[in-house]
């Protein structure tokens, strides 16, 4: 369902009376195209710590304009503030005022990043004061900022350091149009592993990804980008969407499997068929999901069940599978789809709710179990997102969702498949237990 | 039949089977290979199909082409074939439009194979798909070609519609006329009833008769009940049902046009409603008429192809090796003059393959007998148990022997599925493929009969 009412604010005449009458003023977003800068104009990098100049470097590394300061006026691309050694609230000051001053120079699409720590078992409480003031600023940040730009954070667990690898990789990746529809989240970096970012168009090129749901939508999407940043596709889904599922595999030079992801020998044949065909498997990305909304008070067992099924047992079973095979390569990346319904509730949706949490629940637990070996599990919760089901919401419903994010408009199925490609990516390989939200900082869910 | 002992069969390989003890027929139609070396195994790598659909309903307007490709199309999904150059697809419709003189190799081109894809059409009526698969797999063993994709399709929908013999002779007449008096000579020879469309018909050509009637007057013959014509179409039903409840068909059928299970099938079918329907064929013979919509195929739209290949190809490009095809025997009876009924001739073949091979029914699990109607399965049956048919009529020294219920059309068959004609041989060789891959050992026998008095067998065995 196209958005209407975003390509109209946007016709000339238009935009001047949406201004003046105070209406939500949505804009394109900008997204990732090969070849174009990481960041559309100057990052300035603001911060009084050791790591600002690390930081520096790096985003030197990626040929962008890097400044420490503005001139006036100048236009500015993103900032990037380094917060990692705080242990006052009253050093957030200087650095906030300063970067205020700045925004009303942001491009249309500009970033601002936040690099600093979560608080600490045993942290003093002046430091923990400043260290979750952050996370408040900038929430309310993202939601200040117009015209595209969004607010996001890395958060970095004790022992990692602003040069770690993932840090790296989760900064690139959130100053690109790959985070379009990532705003006012923070990405947890849990250890230095991994091998940052690659200059590479292709970080995912010699891995082989199983996308679950592949036929159609987001899934389909997924295989899409997963293929574009390098993997080979095995694209599963039930028999039943064969049709499509053939004409994706075929568009990607992937091979179609034909599997119920609720049958017990599931994760059997996925398997089988990635090691005969493929010589193993390096991603799952667990897209499968079903809606059967109803009240409680209205619920059968039939609905309850089948989501359930779908949504979450079958990605329990075939992990357990997964993780005890040989044929999962030890690096291997587990990517689940969650849903913001499963974080904030949605009337109507206590079954898919249910399973959708559980799936965060489910990566907390795996990711636990993981630590230290290698592999890593993380959810991707989408918010609203354009695609044939929420085509088929009422009008009125569908209008009021798209507008209540921070970028007021729905997300892309392309924007959920940006997310799915960065956590499944090498670089992503120090995040891990993470449920991502990807929903324009909608207030539903945030 | 005189089998004088030759060289080592040359069509079978591994597991034990090419002892020296094994013969070939030595009439000159298995000419062995010079200096004794064996030709490679050409192997069943896998296989595709669109669900099956009565004719008029789902599929009501895809064409052959449209139908073939998308069965190509899922099976080069299946396989991760895109851009591939296959060393030769062959496939072919009984039903054909005279556009689609290229039908292969305009599927082809429509589909995710690389366009410098060769193919070629062939047409052996109801046996053109397990013809394209037994030429296909020669080329194969010959080391002609590395890999191939052999089957058919058929729209009884999107039939050809003629005109008359009378409208087509003024035609062409005309367009041969020059002047306005010869074109007005070539006018005045039009008759109204010259007008008349010819609808497509299935009778066959010498005899005017459908293929049911000539059924009908072969049942009569061997005596075959209604009841066991009934019971052999549920079987087929439940059989595939069953199939398809336990993912059978989960790597062999690909959906089409929102159809993701054979149309045709009833899973819910039983003895009682199957008994309720009247005759449809034979009504007009003496004995009591047994034939029925339920235990005869229907008209039936679809499309299906099967992957071969070499060792050397399935193993370079990382791909399941399923079956072995080992051998494979035509033959044609008489049914014009009445000596043999139509639909007879696999009866024939049989022995034949069998003795070449120097095997028995003892040597099979599973036994593929295309169920044309109910009453062909089960003429067949009671041919090769007669003795008396088989001294007779084989030449053999007493019955060739039984079939099992039990390994017959065990994952259901043409009753069940559907019969597109040229679609049904890579049908059936995908699915028995794939059933002697899950049993990993032993061999099945394959049984088509087709218009025209002809009939093509053909065996595989595991791997």
């Amino acid at each position: 369902m196209a958005d209407t009412y975003l390509k109209f604010v946007n016709a000339q005449p238009f935009t001047r009376v949406a201004k003046a009458a105070g209406l939500p003023r949505p804009v394109p977003l900008r997204r990732y195209m090969q070849g174009e800068p990481i960041v559309p104009g100057p990052v300035l990098v603001l911060g009084r710590s050791s790591g600002t100049q690390a930081v520096s470097s790096t985003l030197l590394q990626w040929d962008l304009d890097v400044r420490r300061h503005m001139r006036p006026k100048e236009k500015l691309g993103a900032a990037v503030v380094i917060l990692d050694d705080l242990t006052h609230p009253a050093q957030l000051s200087d650095i906030f005022l300063e970067l205020g001053g700045l925004l009303r120079e942001l491009l249309p699409g500009g970033r601002v990043v936040t690099i600093s720590r979560p608080p600490a078992h045993g942290t003093p409480p002046e430091t923990a004061a400043a260290q979750r003031a952050v996370e408040g600023m900038l929430r309310s940040l993202a939601k200040e900022l117009r015209g595209g730009a969004t607010a996001n954070g890395i958060l970095l667990d004790a022992g990692v350091d602003v040069t770690g690898h993932s840090v790296s990789a989760a900064l690139e990746f959130l100053l690109s149009g790959k985070s379009a529809y990532v705003d006012g989240q923070f990405i947890t970096v849990g250890h230095s592993e991994g091998v940052g970012p690659t200059d590479s168009a292709t970080p995912l090129s010699g891995r082989t990804a199983v996308v679950t749901g592949a036929a159609r939508g987001i899934g389909a999407e997924i295989v899409q980008v997963l293929r574009r940043d390098g993997a080979q596709i095995i694209a599963v889904d039930v028999p039943a969407a064969g049709e499509h599922l053939a004409r994706v595999a075929n568009d990607v030079g992937g091979t179609a499997l034909q599997v119920d992801v609720t049958a017990p020998d599931a994760a059997e044949r996925i398997l089988h068929h990635a090691a005969t065909r493929y010589g193993g498997l390096d991603i799952m990305v667990h897209n499968a999901g079903i809606t059967r909304d109803r009240l409680l008070a209205n619920m059968d067992a039939a609905r309850w069940n089948s989501v359930m099924a779908v949504n979450l047992e079958s990605q329990l079973r075939i992990n357990v599978q997964l993780l005890g095979s040989p044929d999962f390569s030890a690096d291997g990346s587990i990517v689940c789809l969650a849903s913001t319904s499963g974080i904030a509730g949605n009337r109507g949706q206590t079954n898919y709710a249910a399973s959708k949490a559980g799936v965060i629940g489910m990566v907390r637990a795996t990711a636990e179990a993981l630590a230290g070996s290698g592999r890593t599990i993380n959810a991707v919760a989408p918010g609203f997102i354009e695609t044939d089901m929420t085509a088929k919401m009422p009008f009125a419903t569908r209008e009021v969702a798209r507008r209540l994010s921070s970028l007021q408009q729905g997300g892309l199925p392309l924007d959920v498949a940006e997310v799915v490609s960065f956590l499944a990516s090498p670089g992503a390989a120090g995040i891990s237990g993470q449920a991502l939200r990807v929903c324009g900082q909608n207030l539903v869910g945030a | 039949m005189n089998n004088l002992p030759t060289e080592p069969n040359s069509m079978s390989e591994s597991n034990g089977m090419s002892e020296s003890n094994r013969t070939a027929e030595s009439d000159g139609t298995t000419e062995s290979y010079r200096g004794g070396a064996k030709p490679r195994a050409a192997v069943v790598i896998g296989g595709n199909r669109i669900p099956f659909a009565r004719s008029g309903g789902p599929y009501a307007y895809a064409s052959n082409q449209d139908m073939l490709t998308a069965a190509l199309d899922g099976l080069v999904a299946r396989f991760g074939l895109q851009g591939e150059r296959i060393g030769e697809v062959a496939a072919g419709a009984v039903l054909k439009h005279s556009r689609d003189f290229n039908l292969t190799r305009e599927a082809v081109l429509g589909s995710a194979l690389a366009a410098d894809t060769p193919a070629y059409d062939l047409q052996q009526a109801c046996a053109t798909g397990l013809e394209t698969v037994v030429g296909l797999s020669n080329k194969i063993k010959l080391g002609q070609i590395d890999s191939g994709i052999a089957g058919g399709a058929d729209s009884a929908s999107d039939a050809p519609v003629a005109v008359s013999e009378g409208l087509r002779r003024v035609l062409l007449d005309l367009s041969r006329a020059r002047t306005t008096p010869q074109k007005l000579a070539a006018l005045r020879n039009l008759r109204p009833a010259d007008l008349k469309p010819n609808a497509p018909t299935t009778a066959e050509p010498r005899t005017g008769l459908s293929m049911g009637e000539h059924q009908a007057i072969t049942t009569a013959r061997w005596d075959i009940s209604r009841q066991a014509q009934d019971e052999l179409a549920l079987a087929s039903h439940t059989n595939m049902a069953a199939a398809y409840d336990r993912g059978f068909f989960d790597d062999l059928v690909t959906p089409f046009r929102g159809v993701s299970r054979d149309a045709n099938l009833r899973a819910d079918t039983s003895l009682e409603k199957l008994a309720s329907l009247k005759p449809v064929f034979g009504r007009d013979l003496t004995a009591q008429a047994t034939m029925t919509a339920g235990n005869s195929t229907p008209l039936t739209d679809g499309a299906a192809v099967v992957l071969l290949g070499s060792e050397d190809y399935a193993r370079k490009h990382s791909l399941p090796m399923l079956a072995n095809v080992v051998d494979a025997e035509a033959a044609a009876v008489d049914f014009v003059h009445g000596k043999e009924g139509l639909l007879m001739a696999p009866v024939y073949a049989m022995p034949r393959l069998l003795q070449r091979n120097n095997m028995t029914f003892a040597d099979f699990d599973f036994f593929e007998i295309h169920e044309a109607f109910a009453s062909t399965v089960l003429t067949s049956l009671a041919a090769w148990e007669d003795e008396d048919f088989c001294r007779t009529q084989l030449g053999l020294s007493g019955a060739l022997g039984t079939v099992h219920r039990n390994k017959l059309n065990v994952n259901g068959s043409s009753l069940a599925a559907g019969h597109p004609f040229a679609a049904t041989g890579a049908r059936i060789v995908a699915s028995l493929a794939k059933s002697l891959a899950e049993k990993g050992s032993g061999r099945g026998l394959i049984s088509v009969c087709a218009a025209g008095g002809q009939g093509v067998v053909a065996i595989l065995e595991a791997r």
